[in-house]
């Protein structure tokens, strides 16, 4: 695993290694669908640098998923397109490129680990004969090579008797276990930009901890940009540097780990996180967050929160779309009220 | 309900009463010529007391149990050994028929809003169906009458009667499967993981009504979930379940202040908590490995492959669920010592 020192230039032509590692700008998803046009992501913007921890958090629905497949342009295209925006790796727009740069990127920049690894994984081949394809296809690897390189990997997720395993099928792996091959499957091509979507939403509580725990170890050692999509505030709380919250295809709040939980300045983020049980809610009704997300085929007019939010104006909220407004230094919310918000005042 | 005249202050009976419940599945091997080459043992010598209008959760991970003891309580499956009482009433060892009447008094609300309800069925006929199979409770003509308080019960349009599941959300949907729980109103009502497959705005919407359908209706409830914080929440009393038996048994402040047990320490600590000021602050247990089979359970104490306290005596001799000298509350661990995870430390 020394080969850390590497051209980006070589697998990316245009590379400028002092834009930001992962900027996406204004990114647009839609659905087409029987003729209909469903917008999936309204304009998603944020940025990762090398070395911290983004976290996209969000209800089921909200785009979060969709913009990881969007950066990683494994799309399902029909039906969902990019529409506009820009995904800049190192100031290269990835949007622009063909279908074999896109590929080269894939594993070697942009890595991604799935929910859920059992559909993920393939179930008639071994995991190290999965693992060993990245070399042999990327890197051209010999069989015994990339089997040995598999080995290596299993090894660093924390696979015991990693020799042993390495010929094993998916189904012969416990959850927490197959979800670290798939970890050491995103880790094998040394990547600079990880993709974990809601990586331990499948597993119990305690190998949870142990796979969360590995990731920040191996974002440590490597360096990389680790972006997050999670629905846990608590697994955010523990680990992220910064949090993009997203509410039907927008991201309506970004701000640092610390701003996000102690002055939220977007009411979905404040009432989101009033409606987590607490020590202090013991005996209390929650605070919840009223009606449903919306449907992305009929959105709200206005800002699409203003029917479920507290502070809404009633005549402003719902006939103007609220402006990004910026209540401190890298701290952003999409909201009319967010100066009020934040400073508590509304 | 106390049998005994004249003792108004006598401790009150139990609504639901288990006691000593094991429930072994064989795992059989062959096609013509079965023969049975060891159990799954799910549940294993479990005691369990609920008073009417409480609340007791069931905690543990995935292969812990819960489920199965959820299908005993109700009498969906007959437990191998050990009683289990309803209203006094043992429904352990009944016939499918017999234990129809016994039914009425506990019903089950199920975990998956999408797959417990009938597609093909219209939301009337899923909650009116407890009426066709216990025909004497409600009159044939007063049913729809009944069916529409029950969905204005739990806060669906009673216009919604003859819509069908798909067309509602998975919030509704639970209230739905909810309803349904209490056509024939139950005393007691088996809630098995019911608020984790919904998003966190939803989720405090369906704890917010399982609360006050209690104080309305005095319900007892067993609540069973992986989630710690929505069992903390909502519950009275607390069982940490690992692989089949009760490890830990308190009050809720027991359990998650002052537990004793070091399987219910390492999940505790395991949970994230949605606060980032608290991040490296909080004590960190990691568990090693994986749950063990329970087909082949660990010999004396199950947890003592992953505790970091266990010795020779645990693999000799099997715990017993405890006060012992120093505790307050049952523990089923020889070295059981109060250990606070859930708080900041120095």
């Amino acid at each position: 695993m020394a080969e850390n020192v590497r051209v980006v230039g070589d697998t990316l032509p245009g590379a400028d290694l002092n834009a930001p590692l992962l900027e996406v700008d204004d990114l647009r998803v839609e659905f087409r669908v029987r003729g209909k046009r469903i917008p999936a992501v309204r304009g998603a913007s944020f940025t990762l640098e090398r070395g911290r921890t983004l976290a996209v958090v969000g209800e089921s629905g909200s785009g979060k998923s969709v913009t990881s497949q969007a950066i990683m342009g494994i799309l399902d295209t029909p039906p969902g397109y990019v529409t506009g925006g820009e995904v800049r790796l190192h100031g290269v727009d990835l949007l622009k490129q063909g279908e074999e740069t896109r590929r080269t990127v894939r594993g070697n920049h942009i890595a991604i680990v799935f929910q859920d690894a059992l559909s993920a994984l393939n179930p008639l081949w071994s995991v190290g004969f999965q693992i060993g394809e990245l070399y042999r296809v990327h890197r051209g690897t010999s069989r015994a090579d990339a089997r040995k390189r598999a080995i290596e990997l299993l090894d660093l997720v924390g696979i015991p008797d990693a020799k042993n395993r390495v010929g094993h099928y998916p189904h012969q792996f416990s959850g927490g276990m197959r979800q670290r091959v798939m970890i050491a499957m995103a880790l094998a091509l040394d990547p600079e930009v990880l993709i974990a979507d809601e990586p331990t939403t499948a597993l119990d509580v305690t190998v949870q901890a142990q796979i969360m725990r590995l990731l920040k170890q191996i974002q440590d050692d490597r360096h990389m940009g680790l972006i997050l999509i999670t629905h846990d505030l608590g697994v955010v709380a523990d680990v992220a540097d910064e949090v993009a919250v997203m509410y039907a295809g927008e991201v309506v709040e970004r701000a640092s780990i610390h701003d996000a939980f102690k002055r939220p300045a977007h009411p979905y983020t404040k009432a989101l996180l009033r409606a987590i049980p607490r020590v202090d809610t013991v005996g209390r009704e929650l605070e919840v967050i009223p009606g449903l997300p919306p449907n992305p085929a009929s959105l709200p007019s206005g800002c699409p929160f203003h029917p479920r939010c507290w502070a809404a104006d009633p005549e402003k909220c719902s006939t103007e779309a609220p402006p990004y407004e910026e209540v401190a230094e890298d701290h952003r919310a999409l909201c009319h009220f967010a100066k009020e918000v934040y400073r508590d005042e509304r | 309900m106390n049998a005994e005249l004249g003792q108004a202050d006598a401790a009150p009976e139990p609504v639901l009463e288990a006691t000593g419940v094991v429930k072994h599945f064989p795992v059989q091997r062959g096609i013509v010529v079965k023969r049975t080459v060891g159990h799954v043992q799910a549940v294993d010598g479990v005691d369990l007391k609920l008073y009417a209008g409480k609340t007791l959760g069931v905690v543990g991970e995935s292969g812990c149990g819960k489920s199965t003891l959820a299908k005993l309580l109700v009498g969906l499956e007959p437990p191998t050994s050990g009683s289990i009482k309803v209203l006094g009433k043992e429904i352990g060892n009944l016939s499918s028929r017999r234990i129809r009447p016994v039914r009425r008094d506990i019903q089950l609300v199920f975990q998956d809003p999408y797959t417990s309800l009938n597609p093909r069925m219209t939301v009337g006929d899923i909650v009116g169906e407890p009426f066709e199979i216990h025909t004497d409770v409600i009159p044939r003509d007063k049913r729809a009458k009944e069916v529409k308080e029950l969905l204005d019960m739990v806060g669906l349009s009673p216009d919604h009667v003859n819509r069908y599941p798909h067309q509602f959300s998975g919030g509704q949907r639970q209230r739905i499967g909810i309803a349904r729980a209490l056509a024939l109103r139950p005393q007691v009502l088996v809630c098995d993981e019911p608020v984790s497959a919904l998003d966190v705005s939803i989720q405090g919407q369906v704890i917010n009504l399982l609360e006050r359908l209690q104080e309305e209706l005095g319900l007892a409830y067993v609540f069973i979930a992986h989630d710690l914080s929505v069992v903390r929440h909502i519950a009275d009393e607390v069982a940490v379940m690992y692989l089949g038996k009760v490890v830990e048994h308190g009050t809720s402040a027991e359990i998650y202040d002052h537990p004793r047990h070091p399987y219910t320490q390492a999940l505790l600590s395991a949970v994230p908590v949605p606060d980032p000021d608290l991040r490296g602050h909080r004590e960190e247990i990691v568990l090693q490995g994986d749950v063990p089979s329970p087909i082949n359970p660990p010999s004396g104490c199950r947890f003592r492959t992953r505790c970091w306290k266990a010795t020779e005596k645990c693999a000799e001799e099997v715990p017993g669920l405890d006060v012992g000298d120093k505790g307050t509350h049952p523990t089923a661990c020889f070295y059981a010592e109060e250990r606070d995870v859930t708080h900041a430390v120095k």
